[in-house]
């Protein structure tokens, strides 16, 4: 009893790539299908991106009241909070709901059929979901990533993934979470704020390793501020169900047992490509993720892939922008993908920002640059927010001062990223950003004030 | 040293083969990035296979003339460094790699443009200046936007801006320098790199289908005959100057319907229609015409139902509002279907000869070429005559070529002698 359903797009994937190619192929009139197996919004809306934005939210309110509580600088006192985690899960998911709820009415308001299920690639213009199957002229791949796992550390019991982690049932009075990435790092110090003790272990000699020391240094001592454990270049064993312990081996060589209740495995993202058949489409691969051009094309014509599936960097902005554009190249227009960056924000306490070339990157690219930053420190909005530490940076060519490149790191600075982004895609100098009148008092005055400090006359320092 | 082998490249839709057609080097020739290596040639056109890299060519992968798969080896070529030779030893991928080596056009597409680079003065004066190829244009989101709509080569344009920003004025400036080199007679003629890749959808890909799948599946035969319209044309201009006011103007395609409606009676094997999967030809007592019209999208076939059944004025007025409604796109499926035998005319673009593609599942086209006044030789006497072609195809699968011959002659007949159109 097979049913065979035509359309001119198939896109097998509801997260934040396949939900909006979905939503602009049928805002140009494509008829198009989106299969999804789990929960529209993907990993993002679901279990990523917004459920930790949201735990990372109730954390700092539960934190701050906390500090108030015992010493108070601004003369609030309260009495010590309690925690009821259940509530904050439920307020989390009424979040997450409304927002996948308005995923689904969106496709419904673009006449987009969402299929619900797990999609079984037969060949590039046929895909199979139970027993429906489904011909398609075009074929986008946006199944998205999964959590890498460790051999010796399966998930399960008192192993848990950022999945788990971002649905507790209880604080545990201790956390180890495996990897000082972003993710380890968001999640741990959210842990840490509600009350755990937290101890990170990492591989490498420096927490963050994929940002430069500079930068991630503000974050270390809010770290050591919180009295969150890290265990630098250490490797992880095993665990001890028995003991309840995480075993770890040191620099020297040797074991380390670390005591705890749950251990959260964060060691990185890979691209899903297992278990869909995907393999039958011969596709060329680059590493673990498939190879597409700058139109997000794969090797075989008319099959797409987009989003984490088509590799780094794994951001849910890429995905939509490569989505976006998809969707408006099958319907015949002219496009490429082409940006000049994408932003990477990191949601730690402070939060960090890159946009466009380090200065290591800018070296490594033989440009001769001028990098300046201004301190939050001299920055009267931060002074307010109770922020002393961190920065913005500023990275410009120094033959025609065209800005290559910003980071920030500080409180509330991921909202300083569409700044940048957009400093960097209009092609900005120096002197733009610098003659910019910069709202005060403002955390963007920091941006202005690196921009003039690279032009060698900063005003407030 | 390493060796780099260049692969067939995929050229065109879904083309799994390639005629080698020659070569432009020779084993133990050096060769420069860029230079022409090879022509091949596809069913629609030759095009260059240009070296990506510099280096000496060790073998070559076929002989002219040779057809070769896309992905096979064409060429091999000893380079500095590593080269890419790890493709090549692994054979097996080959094959599988075939439908998957898109990927190898990049290498000729991204080739073209560094041909352009080294074009002489041009790029120190004007709006036009060329770039390293890795190096990326300073311009805002809206205008590489832009630029890719226009089909211009940010690289190759110069901009004005801050730091050498391009902005939309600048774009402006390299479209507008190329119209006036083209429009001074001192300029020297621009060489154009741009291209625009039109994708076929929609009307235009239903057109494509419709005419491949016809030339694919009948076997064509066109047979051109030409008719004295003298006496039709005459009897056209009476009756329009007669009943012109009241019953509206007649062209000559009402005529060509009724002559047809007349001959069919004769020859009902060519009003019909012919299912090749079922292998069943149905002969049709009623002649529904279609009539070829242009509309802005592209080709359409509204039909005038039972011709057979209408007066001259009827089909005439029928067929101007179905050529109304196509070309304003408000005709209906029903009125875009069914013919069952289709009349093309190019009215005074018709040419002298057409040979026209058949509308299956129908087997006969007539195509009408342009009326022309000829010296003609009647009864030993030179006369001016109006004289018309008629260019006719058929489905030789199942349309004899006397049959066919024999039909047009009866149309000849017909409008030769335009009482007998209506002689019952």
């Amino acid at each position: 009893m097979q049913q065979t359903l035509n359309t001119t797009l198939l896109i097998i994937g509801g997260g934040p790539g396949g939900y909006v190619t979905a939503i602009r192929a049928g805002q140009l009139g494509i008829s198009t299908i989106l299969v999804e197996g789990q929960s529209l919004g993907g990993t993002c809306l679901n279990i990523g991106c917004i459920p930790s934005k949201a735990l990372i939210h109730v954390a700092e309110q539960f934190h701050q009241t906390q500090h108030h509580s015992q010493y108070s600088a601004l003369g609030i006192s309260v009495s010590a909070p309690t925690l009821d985690i259940g509530k904050s899960v439920e307020w989390k998911d009424g979040i997450v709901d409304r927002l996948t709820t308005g995923v689904s009415a969106l496709l419904k308001k673009h006449k987009v059929q969402v299929i619900h299920g797990w999609a079984k690639v037969i060949d590039g213009k046929t895909v199979e979901v139970g027993d429906t199957r489904i011909q398609c002229e075009h074929l986008v791949l946006a199944t998205g990533s999964t959590s890498v796992n460790l051999p010796m550390l399966p998930i399960g019991g008192p192993i848990i993934s950022s999945t788990e982690a971002l649905a507790p049932k209880s604080v545990p009075k201790r956390l180890v979470v495996v990897g000082g990435g972003y993710i380890g790092l968001e999640l741990g110090i959210a842990y840490r704020k509600l009350g755990a003790e937290v101890s990170v272990v990492e591989a490498q000699d420096r927490i963050l390793p994929a940002y430069d020391a500079e930068l991630t240094h503000p974050v270390h001592e809010a770290l050591k501020q919180l009295d969150v454990k890290l265990y630098l270049k250490h490797s992880v064993e095993g665990f001890d169900s028995q003991r309840n312990s995480l075993q770890v081996r040191d620099p020297n060589g040797d074991i380390l047992n670390l005591a705890t209740d749950q251990v959260l495995v964060a060691v990185g993202r890979k691209p899903n490509t297992q278990g869909w058949n995907l393999e039958t489409l011969n596709l060329d691969m680059n590493g673990s993720a498939i190879k597409i051009d700058n139109r997000c094309q794969t090797s075989m014509r008319n099959v797409y892939a987009i989003g984490d599936l088509s590799g780094e960097p794994m951001l849910a902005h890429r995905a939509m922008a490569q989505g976006e554009m998809v969707a408006e190249l099958i319907s015949g227009k002219h496009r490429e993908f082409n940006p000049t960056a994408i932003a990477a924000v990191c949601f730690t306490d402070p939060e960090l920002v890159v946009v466009g070339k380090t200065p290591d990157e800018a070296k490594a690219a033989g440009l001769d640059c001028i990098v300046s930053s201004f301190p939050f420190a001299a920055n009267g909005r931060a002074m307010t927010l109770e922020s002393k530490s961190g920065f913005v940076r500023v990275v410009a060519r120094r033959d025609n001062h065209l800005i290559i490149g910003w980071q920030a790191v500080g409180v509330g600075v991921s909202e300083l990223s569409t700044a940048f982004g957009q400093s960097l895609e209009m092609g900005a100098r120096l002197e733009d950003i610098a003659g910019t009148i910069h709202a005060h008092p403002t955390l963007g005055e920091a941006v202005q004030e690196a921009a003039l400090r690279a032009l060698g006359h900063a005003l407030h320092l | 040293m390493g060796t780099h082998v260049i692969k067939m490249p995929d050229i065109g839709e879904g083309i799994a083969e390639v005629e080698l057609s020659q070569w432009h080097v020779k084993v133990g020739d050096m060769v420069v990035e860029d230079q022409v290596l090879a022509d091949v040639m596809t069913d629609k056109a030759m095009v260059d296979i240009p070296s990506p890299v510099n280096g000496k060519v060790i073998a070559l992968g076929g002989q002219p003339g040779e057809v070769m798969a896309v992905g096979s080896v064409l060429i091999s070529i000893e380079v500095e460094g590593a080269g890419n030779v790890k493709e090549s030893t692994a054979p097996a991928a080959v094959v599988k790699e075939a439908p998957v080596a898109a990927p190898k056009v990049e290498a000729v597409v991204e080739s073209t443009p560094a041909a352009a680079a080294p074009r002489p003065a041009a790029a120190c004066q004007g709006p036009m200046v060329a770039r390293e190829a890795d190096e990326r244009p300073l311009a805002s989101p809206a205008v590489r936007k832009h630029a890719l709509d226009l089909g211009i080569q940010l690289r190759l344009v110069r901009g004005s801006g801050p730091a050498g920003r391009i902005l939309h004025e600048d774009l402006e400036a390299y479209l507008a320098q190329g119209q006036s080199n083209a429009s001074t007679a001192t300029a020297v003629y621009d060489q154009r790199n741009d291209e625009q890749q039109i994708p076929v959808i929609g009307m235009r890909r239903k057109i494509a289908q419709r005419m491949q799948d016809a030339t694919q599946r009948a076997a064509h035969f066109s047979y051109v005959e030409e008719i004295d319209v003298t006496a039709v044309e005459e009897l056209r201009a009476h009756l329009n100057e007669k009943h012109g006011a009241t019953r509206g103007k007649l062209t000559l395609l009402p005529f060509l319907v009724r002559a047809l409606v007349v001959a069919l009676r004769d020859f009902p094997q060519i009003n019909a229609r012919y299912d090749d999967e079922a292998q069943v030809i149905t002969r049709l007592g009623a002649v529904h015409v279609g009539v070829a019209t242009q509309a802005d999208i592209g080709l359409m076939v509204p039909v005038v139902r039972h011709a057979e059944a209408r007066s001259l004025w009827d089909n005439a007025a029928e067929i101007s509002r179905l050529a109304t409604a196509a070309r304003t796109g408000k005709a209906s499926r029903d009125e875009l279907s069914g013919s069952t035998i289709t009349l093309t005319s190019l009215g005074a673009l018709g040419g002298i000869v057409s040979t026209p593609v058949l509308n299956l599942p129908e087997v006969a086209i007539v195509g009408v070429n342009k009326i022309v006044e000829r010296p003609m030789v009647i009864k030993g006497q030179i006369v001016i005559r109006k004289m018309m072609n008629l260019s006719s195809s058929f489905d030789h699968r199942v349309v004899d070529g006397m049959d066919a011959a024999q039909f047009i002659q009866a149309v000849r007949g017909l409008l030769e002698q335009p009482a007998t159109l209506f002689v019952e």
